[in-house]
């Protein structure tokens, strides 16, 4: 008997040695990537490369114009998902009634959050780039990656909506306000940093995506910076992949990659970071 | 006459926010529609037979050949690949969070393999260009380090945290009530999870894994940069590969509007989203079935 248990305590013990292996194995993996990068990077961080126009074929220089364009990809994107996700999130939460509508749009929010980034740079291109004939430009890129973004402010609020409790809407009804005051005066501002999270999460994936704006808005180089939503533009991401993928001087560039890399880096995750610190302090409030 | 405008009010915002309800639903479709305006028109002058079997893809030759067959295996490949790679890690990481880590290690291990989900694709796809690639030609003696094994160990890493956050929410949903009873039949930890809380939970893992590897399929840019694009069949797993989403990034540049070429791409788009569509379904459908079980 004392036989049969040690064995079985052996086993367990060795199989929560190797999940723990092996979960700490993928941090250390995403350290390597974010330290690799660091390392290799830290010495192309200057002030003049965060601010400056690329010099002599993009050998020397910043990248003031890439940081420029994907920030007017991040702002154009939001002036879209934002109010439209918002809004749709509160039609899910606060006014359907019937489940059947409510699942079968949950599913196709679902199915829109699938679709391959790719796949929304195609139709970028057609309907935004060609239909409306609005050229590669800052308007096609960011209607496009606001659309991509909508499921995910969706989803998001709607987590924050229903975190809010019953109670303060069933407060507000009683005292004689109507349904949007009771929206717009009491649910909302509860909701409201919640609601941010999702902002953040979507301004981050606004600026980290690559494939949606190849084909609609994104270009290796402007001499000028951009003067109308029409004008097409350098992006970050888009970036990095033409200097490490294209053209004559992908060596002669590379500490510009790393570099543009790095500023991504901390854009992306620190907007991701701050979103989450954000949902941490929100759930935790109205946590009994 | 107060009472009045509110209510009027109420019934404007109640339109309106039942109109932008719909909006994905609007979307969804607008791009089925335009995938098919702009995708359909290639089988005026490719056979569908020839278009999803014909085994060449040379889009600029004359006559040019639309065969995505070798695109399409090796999109699977890399796919496969990359879930056998990533699953183990998951399940580890999602048992590890559910079932092991005391209460201050998760809370930093959690958000961790949260912030991998959202380094963005171009980033990897570097990684593994300038350090895997080299690393593996060194080490196993082959021409390029920018092959199918490269694609999907880049690719693992990406899909790890999707499969595993998925994966610890099925079994953190395992009711306590179950573990309890087999704790008191004499199991220990290790016997719990094995026959009882992963069973438990397998439709909500299988979701898991089945997600995971839809993100892996649409995945563009780090196939684009790491997989070498060969638009041949893979005969190792360190043979260069082209998969669907890397061939519509690396050659929409170059095919000009409404050539053959164009509606070509445009139909593997079709191709990929009904893909990615099937994929999503699944895990739907599986999901609803767990959910059910416990609640």
């Amino acid at each position: 008997m004392i036989t049969i248990k040690n064995k079985a305590k052996f086993y367990e013990t060795v199989f929560f040695a190797v999940i723990t292996l092996l979960s700490y194995t993928v941090i250390a993996f995403l350290l390597i990537v974010l330290g690799y990068i660091f390392v290799k990077g830290a010495s192309a961080i200057s002030w003049e490369f965060i601010t400056e126009m690329p010099r002599s074929e993009m050998r020397e220089g910043g990248i003031w114009p890439a940081m420029l364009g994907t920030f007017y990809l991040m702002v154009g994107s939001s002036l879209l998902s934002v109010p439209l996700g918002v809004m749709a999130a509160i039609y899910l939460t606060e006014y359907v009634e019937n489940k059947r509508i409510l699942a079968f749009i949950r599913l196709m929010i679902n199915n829109l959050a699938g679709v391959p980034s790719v796949v929304f740079g195609l139709f970028g291109l057609s309907l935004f780039v060609i239909f409306l004939d609005f050229g590669t430009s800052i308007i096609a890129g960011s209607l496009t990656l606001g659309i991509l973004n909508l499921p995910l402010v969706i989803r998001s609020t709607e987590e924050a909506l229903i975190t809010v409790p019953i109670s303060y809407r069933e407060a507000s009804l009683s005292l004689g306000a109507t349904k949007w005051q009771t929206i717009y005066k009491i649910v909302l501002p509860s909701a409201l940093p919640g609601i941010l999270t999702g902002v953040m999460l979507s301004l981050g994936r606004a600026a980290g995506e690559t494939a949606p704006i190849m084909f609609t808005a994104a270009t290796f180089f402007t001499p000028h910076l951009p003067e109308t939503i029409f004008n097409e533009i350098m992006a970050l991401p888009y970036h990095i992949y033409v200097l490490a993928t294209a053209g004559i001087h992908i060596e002669a560039t590379r500490h510009i990659q790393y570099g543009t890399a790095i500023v991504l880096i901390v854009l992306v995750l620190g907007l991701n970071f701050s979103g989450m610190v954000l949902r941490y302090r929100f759930r935790k409030k109205f946590k009994h | 006459m107060k009472i009045n405008t509110h209510t009027i009010t109420d019934r404007i915002s109640e339109y309106l926010f039942t109109a932008v309800g719909f909006s994905s639903v609007v979307f969804l479709l607008l791009i089925m529609i335009f995938l098919f305006r702009e995708g359909l028109p290639i089988f005026n002058s490719v056979s569908i037979k020839e278009f999803f079997l014909g085994s060449e893809w040379y889009p600029t030759s004359t006559p040019p050949k639309f065969g995505t067959l070798p695109l399409l295996v090796a999109s699977l490949s890399v796919t496969l690949v990359a879930a056998a790679m990533a699953v183990p890690f998951s399940l580890a990481i999602a048992i590890y969070l559910s079932e092991l880590a005391p209460m201050p290690v998760r809370e930093i291990i959690k958000p961790a393999v949260e912030l991998i989900a959202s380094i963005p694709s171009v980033i990897i796809g570097f990684f593994g260009m300038v350090v895997i690639a080299p690393f593996l030609q060194n080490m196993f003696d082959i021409n390029t380090g920018l092959n199918l094994f490269n694609a999907s160990l880049m690719l693992a890493f990406m899909a790890i945290p999707t499969i595993a956050s998925i994966a610890e929410d099925a079994l953190s949903s395992v009711p306590m009530s179950l573990k309890e009873g087999s704790y008191a039949l004499g199991a220990n930890r290790l016997q719990t999870v094995v026959h009882i809380t992963v069973p438990a939970a397998l439709s909500g893992i299988w979701t898991a894994i089945i997600l995971g590897i839809s993100r892996v399929l649409g995945e563009t840019m780090v196939v684009l940069m790491v997989a070498g694009g060969a638009t041949t069949f893979p005969k190792s797993i360190f043979d260069p590969v082209r998969p669907l989403t890397s061939n519509i990034a690396a050659e929409m540049a170059e095919a000009s509007h409404q050539s053959e070429h164009y509606f070509a791409l445009f139909a593997i788009g079709i191709i990929l989203f009904f893909l990615t569509f099937v994929f999503n379904i699944i895990a739907h459908y599986l999901t609803q079935k767990y959910k059910f079980k416990y609640n």
